[in-house]
């Protein structure tokens, strides 16, 4: 059995107060392992977001405990929480949310920038990060000259570019057409498999399903169902074998 | 380039329209503020200018005697008792008084005669441009400043007018002596500043105190103090002092010159603080990005400031460049704008200032974001 990266204990979130109070998570049990890409689904309004914010330090549980890499959040601050990101998760947004007056370097860059990893070995990890995902040859171009299969792209290298030791991705396809999609799952599992992240891919997309080693399933704010992925079902990836293919394919 | 002044200045630059909104508050934020202290400057400079230009170490002057302007008198025996004191070399009486010049036209203006013994040459003119000084003590020669010929009807040496019924003629012009009150300086012989005046034989305005080089200066003072009576003994220093206080505080105009300032720095932050914030709520969601990959508060505060001083800096510059041009314009009016380095020094510290205190609100704003709301759609 892998390591675990991220652990949920009896987690419970209740958001709002009053007539609007909403018990958003219940009870979650959960183990993101070193090494794995799992997918997390649910219909809207069943808690996949509300997990990925407690599980990505943005929120603090109303009950229950977190542990990241050995660190419980409950005994965090703010900027404590941030520090967490910081060090151990990497972001991977439905809107890319990349800085659009900066190139693709330095959008990547600025991963490294707030962890005062600078100079010019801080632009050659944004290069290789972003060689990684297929776009060496985009390194000065901005986000608004580039698909938005190469944003996305370029985001992910942003959030694997510290090299942490999980990934969060909230509905990373959503915005791409099939071929865009398969390129962008390629990479996440690409990371999970080959760098020994832990990846959490929120999703509706079940396109995505035959890349994930174990899907979880939320309802409700609880968890129902999780299904390990039979080795047989994971596409094959050589280590730098898919980003050849990508470039082709952008 | 560090990535937070890159970012910074791309946020700036971004948006061109509002930076130039930007940049046009703080250029008329400092120009504004450069212009009313470099009139402070001016008139400061002004005010003393003949304390300034006479040769005395010590000033005799009526009690309570507010600027080198004050009409009172001073009793002449003063000038024996003080000359008689150990240390002092000259003792040098000085008239001085305002009056009315007749133009030829029938016309009256007032103006301020400067009377002094010219072979004391304690307080004689000074950048004499046409003329000659020596000529002052033939008749009732007089010299006067080459920038008030329209004001007192003159085109120039050999011109005459009328002062108390006295024809008078003008021997020499002076360049750039010129008066805070407006009224023109008019330098005659002393023995002619009595009748030009009304100043009675046995009085005088002020008496110039000339020390020995090795005098003891303040032995000197307390033997002057202990002989003058009701009046005082200032040292240059402390007359000229008391003159611009007299002037700048006294009758409201140095006031007015800092309102004037303050109100272009409320100004200026105000603009600033406004369109700082407004470009920060702009990139609301790259700075909520920001804190949701983990970036502490103080790297963004370093981005929002980063912006303040790159306004700051331009501004600055633009400001300096307008201030300039300004000095050029004014250095041979009523009134020179004076920018001393440093008058330049303060302003680039009050800009920077002005630039970062105006950042507070946009630092505030983004101590509330909450980084969640990059996850919603």
């Amino acid at each position: 059995m892998s390591e675990v990266i991220i652990e949920a204990r009896d987690v419970a979130m209740t958001l709002g107060s009053g007539a609007r109070r909403v018990q958003a998570l219940r009870g979650i049990d959960l183990a993101l392992r070193r090494g794995e890409l799992t997918l997390l689904m649910g219909p809207s309004g069943s808690g996949k977001t509300t997990l990925l914010l407690v599980l990505g330090c943005m929120l603090t549980p109303t009950a229950g405990t977190v542990t990241i890499s050995g660190t419980v959040t409950a005994e965090a601050d703010k900027e404590g929480l941030a520090k967490i990101r910081r060090d151990h998760i990497g972001f991977v947004f439905q809107s890319y949310h990349l800085f659009p007056t900066l190139t693709a370097a330095q959008n990547v860059q600025l991963a490294l920038d707030i962890r005062h990893e600078r100079g010019k070995r801080a632009r050659q990890h944004a290069r290789e990060a972003l060689e990684r995902v297929g776009l060496a040859h985009k390194v000065n171009t901005r986000p608004g000259e580039l698909s938005g299969g190469e944003q996305q792209r370029v985001a992910i290298a942003r959030a694997i570019v510290t090299n942490p030791a999980v990934v969060l991705a909230d509905e990373p396809t959503a915005a791409l057409d099939g071929d865009n999609g398969r390129a962008i799952l390629k990479i996440l599992a690409d990371s999970a498999h080959e760098r020994g992240q832990a990846v959490l891919v929120v999703t509706h997309d079940p396109r995505i399903v035959p890349f994930a080693d174990r899907i979880i399933h939320i309802e409700d704010g609880l968890l129902v169902d999780q299904t390990e992925a039979e080795p047989t079902r994971l596409p094959k990836i050589a280590p730098f074998g898919p980003i050849s293919a990508l470039r082709s394919e952008s | 380039m560090a990535l937070t002044l890159t970012l910074a200045s791309r946020n700036l630059f971004h948006d061109s329209l509002r930076f130039i909104a930007t940049m046009v508050g703080i250029v008329f934020s400092v120009v504004l503020v450069m212009v009313q202290m470099g009139l402070y400057l001016g008139f400061g400079h002004m005010v003393t200018t003949m304390i300034d230009h006479a040769a005395a170490d010590l000033w005799v002057v009526p009690k309570n005697a507010k600027s080198f302007e004050d009409p009172s008198l001073l009793d002449l025996k003063l000038r024996s008792r003080v000359a008689g004191i150990d240390g002092v070399a000259t003792v040098v009486p000085l008239v001085v008084g305002f009056s009315d010049w007749r133009l030829d036209s029938g016309e009256m203006t007032p103006v301020f005669i400067v009377g002094s013994d010219l072979h004391d040459g304690a307080l004689q003119p000074w950048n004499v441009i046409d003329g000659n000084v020596q000529a002052l003590s033939q008749g009732f020669g007089v010299a006067v400043d080459r920038s008030y010929f329209e004001r007192l009807g003159i085109s120039g040496v050999g011109s005459t007018a009328e002062i108390r019924g006295k024809k008078i003629k003008v021997v020499a012009l002076t360049d750039g002596i010129r008066s805070f009150t407006t009224t023109p300086y008019v330098f005659v012989d002393l023995k002619n500043a009595r009748s030009l005046t009304g100043t009675p034989p046995d009085r005088v305005g002020d008496l110039l105190v000339r020390l020995k080089p090795d005098a003891d200066r303040d032995k000197a003072i307390t033997a002057i103090r202990g002989e003058i009576g009701d009046a005082e003994v200032l040292t240059t220093a402390q007359f000229r002092d008391r003159s611009r206080s007299f002037w700048l505080f006294g009758t409201g105009a140095g006031a007015a010159l800092f309102a004037g300032a303050l109100l272009g720095v409320i100004v200026g932050t105000v603009i600033v603080a406004q369109t700082l914030y407004s470009s920060t709520k702009d990139h609301l969601s790259e700075f909520a990005t920001l804190r949701a990959m983990g970036s502490a508060n103080s790297y963004i505060y370093h981005v929002i400031i980063y912006q303040a001083l790159i306004n700051a800096v331009i501004g600055f510059a633009v400001a300096s460049a307008i201030g300039a041009l300004v000095v050029q314009m004014t250095a041979k009016s009523a009134l020179p704008i004076v920018i001393t380095p440093w008058l330049v020094a303060a302003l680039a510290a009050l800009t920077v200032l002005m630039c970062v205190i105006s950042a507070f609100g946009a630092i505030f704003r983004v101590v509330r974001i909450d980084p969640a709301m990059v996850f919603m759609r």
